[in-house]
């Protein structure tokens, strides 16, 4: 059960319910598993470009480990990745190949922004002539991490809220869905 | 099957051609987004054009608009893994031009942070270069023991990486009492780790076979393209800014430079190795030393150069750094150049690399420790 | 030598050109039309032989574009610094010297792409960091709304 948020409100509209028919219960423990299982083997892609590619490979090192939570392996071929961390910022040069790689990558596909460059432009955002401000005008970002640069844990707490968001997707839709207006109680006509 | 033989033994039989593959942007083995446009005749590498530029930040028109102690920031971000040595060569050249000398508790901690600098730096490079020839194990030993000394730098600095912690006149904070504690035990940790890394890596016999002879640069190819660093040093150059050139408290120290005269990619390994060896020593001669004082001079808040042109010089782990600044009297530079080591560095790599393998070309690159923020500016 | 040295064999070789001690240290400026030879002679005599380029810079000033050449001697350790300006801004030519020191032909395609002056003679003059129709970005006049953000 959810409720469909309509865009052209007009004044004295109402909202539109959508139902399931029958079965939501083995769904939504279906789509448990397979989200379960999904976040817990994230494959990033090895991407950095700048300072912030350090502090990734610091998460592969003995002390910051993210063997232990499944992302140890680090794909280099797009096509086999399901994240691509983006640890560095990005030029007008190197921008559409950014949205290639992305493209090439297999869905469900995230992506993290790591670091002020990625985010708005960091260090570089006022005179800079040839950094884009904010890697999200190339490619949807879902989760954001400051820092110049964000030290290991924070790196590694941004990719548990990326878990959390990937335990709270919907996998699987019933046959068709219904829809079914509802009139309000206290409509006069 | 001998009619098989026949045909792959006559090559007039079957007809070749050059090819040229790309070594994209995005690669594990570039170290950065480095293109690599490579003719190849089989497995044989005739040529190798590097293309440059993904990184590019305009980070030297960004200066004209910045004030002096403003432009440090920005130097950190060129080649991060020598950061306090691009930031103390800015902060030299500011105050030589305008001929105040600091004191000398500021030139001990400058130069005794500068060598911590460049053993973490050489440690991410073998552990970099290991994970590239195919030995994982170098990656978890490197880097475990780099953590011991962004630990040191974190409780001085703040920050692990990006230090910022140079201004012209000094340094930002000063020094804590339990620095010399700390940073003797790790030369004491670190003494007996270092022969590990030779144990794994510079007896193996797949890695000699890999890298003895492999991309030999005679030493007035060296000069002609002015590579220098441990990279030029292998083939002879002696470069070492911090012997012709001293600043801060090298005049203090006594210390080998290290040469090698075969010029290809193991002595530039050897070279490296020997270099931490090196700043160890230098460590243990200054840390006990540290003479009591002011941690930075009382500057005015707006720093203006009298006219003129200005080069300050300094040994970063990769080479010859050099900062030319033309001021012409305002408070903001009118011109300022990096001459960064490794954009000399790289452009020799198509003399080394004619005529071996690809799995050599990977080799070399390795060894010629390129950061392409560094390269790209 | 030391620079009073330096000074006097430079003003006794190169009649033509200007000798001054600068900051740190000897300046000699020369005309493009003698850049080339004033170069091979640096480097080829025995009291000077300059044979390490340290550094090419391009300057952008007023009335035309300087370049600025760091040059070093690995024999005798002395240093200087070679100074040419072009005749003016709209059409800056210059000779290339990669003859004379291989390193400096990649140096010219960055002086090349990012202040737009021309090297004769230069066997592979391209780009390299920006793309071809980008403007000159280190002049003092390059104006770019879309891209810069002004503090």
């Amino acid at each position: 059960m959810g409720i469909m948020y309509k865009t052209n409100y007009k004044v004295n509209d109402y909202p539109v319910i959508e139902t399931y028919e029958g079965g939501s219960i083995i769904l939504t423990q279906l789509d448990a598993i397979v989200n379960w299982a999904r976040s817990n083997s994230i494959w990033p892609l090895t991407f950095g470009t700048r300072c912030c590619a350090m502090e990734l490979m610091a998460i592969g090192a003995p002390r910051h480990d993210f063997a232990r939570f499944g992302f140890e392996v680090a794909r280099a071929s797009p096509r086999q990745a399901d994240l691509i961390i983006l640890a560095g910022s990005i030029n007008y040069k190197m921008a559409p190949v950014l949205k290639r790689l992305y493209d090439q990558m297999a869905e469900p596909k995230y992506v993290i922004a790591m670091g002020a460059c990625t985010i708005s432009g960091g260090p570089f955002f006022y005179n800079s002539y040839t950094i884009v401000k904010g890697a999200d005008h190339i490619v949807p970002v879902d989760v954001y991490i400051p820092g110049c640069p964000p030290r290991p844990e924070a790196l590694l707490f941004g990719i548990f809220q990326l878990q959390k968001k990937i335990r709270h997707e919907k996998n699987f839709k019933s046959k068709k869905m219904k829809l079914v207006d509802v009139k309000p109680v206290f409509d006069k006509k | 099957m001998s009619e098989i033989k026949e045909i792959f033994i006559t090559s007039d039989k079957i007809k070749t051609d050059d090819y040229v593959i790309n070594m994209g942007p995005q690669h594990p083995s570039t170290h950065g987004v480095l293109r690599l446009l490579i003719k190849l005749e089989g497995e044989i590498v005739l040529n190798v054009e590097p293309h440059i530029g993904y990184i590019h930040s305009g980070i030297e028109k960004m200066c004209e608009s910045l004030a002096y102690n403003q432009i440090v920031h920005l130097t950190d971000r060129m080649d991060y893994l020598s950061a306090h040595m691009n930031n103390e060569a800015v902060c030299l050249c500011v105050e030589n031009a305008l001929q105040i000398e600091v004191p000398d508790r500021v030139k001990y901690i400058r130069t005794i942070m500068d060598e911590l600098m460049r053993i973490s730096s050489h440690q991410l490079w073998w552990s970099a270069y290991g994970m590239d020839m195919g030995a994982t194990t170098c990656f978890f030993y490197g880097l475990r023991d780099r953590e011991y000394i962004l630990d040191i730098f974190e409780d001085t600095f703040g920050a692990r990486l990006t230090l910022n912690y140079n201004t012209p006149g000094g340094v930002m904070f000063d020094i804590k009492p339990d620095f010399q504690k700390k940073v003797k035990d790790f030369i004491k940790y670190f003494r007996n780790k270092l022969p590990e890394y030779d144990q794994l890596l510079s007896g193996n016999i797949i890695f000699t076979e890999r890298t003895k002879g492999v991309g030999i640069l005679s030493l007035e190819d060296t000069i002609a393209y002015g590579v220098t660093g441990p990279s030029g040093r292998a083939a002879g150059f002696s470069c070492d800014v911090r012997k012709h050139h001293p600043y801060s408290a090298y005049p203090f120290v006594k210390f080998e430079e290290m040469l090698d005269t075969t010029g290809d990619t193991y002595a530039r390994y050897t070279c490296r190795i020997r270099e931490m060896w090196e700043s160890m020593n230098i460590i243990e001669q200054l840390i006990d030393n540290i003479p009591e004082g002011d941690y930075a001079l009382k500057m005015k808040g707006v720093v203006k150069l009298p006219e003129g042109q200005y080069y300050q010089r300094v040994e970063t782990s990769k080479g010859d750094f050099g900062v030319f600044i033309e001021s012409d009297g305002k408070k903001n530079p009118y011109r300022v150049k990096f001459r960064s080591p490794g954009f000399s560095n790289m452009f020799a790599l198509n003399k080394m690399a004619k005529g071996l393998k690809i799995a050599d070309l990977v080799a070399i690159m390795g060894a010629l420790d390129l950061v392409m923020p560094d390269i790209d500016r | 030598m030391t620079n009073e040295e330096l000074i006097e064999y430079l003003i006794q070789q190169f009649p033509e050109a200007t000798v001054v001690q600068g900051t740190q240290f000897v300046e000699m400026t020369v005309m493009p039309e003698s850049l080339l030879e004033s170069a091979q002679k640096l480097k080829s005599a025995n009291e000077t032989s300059f044979d390490y380029l340290i550094c090419l810079t391009g300057v952008d000033y007023p009335e035309s574009i300087g370049i600025v050449y760091h040059i070093e001697s690995t024999k005798l350790g002395h240093a200087m610094v070679l100074k040419v300006k072009t005749a003016n801004r709209e059409e800056p030519v210059i000779e290339t010297l990669t003859p004379v020191w291989q390193g400096a032909k990649y140096h010219e395609r960055e002086v090349f792409d990012l202040l737009g002056v021309k090297f004769n003679n230069h066997t592979d003059l391209r780009r390299l960091f920006l793309e071809d129709d980008w403007g000159f970005p280190l002049r003092k006049d390059y104006v770019d709304d879309v891209r810069i953000i002004e503090r």
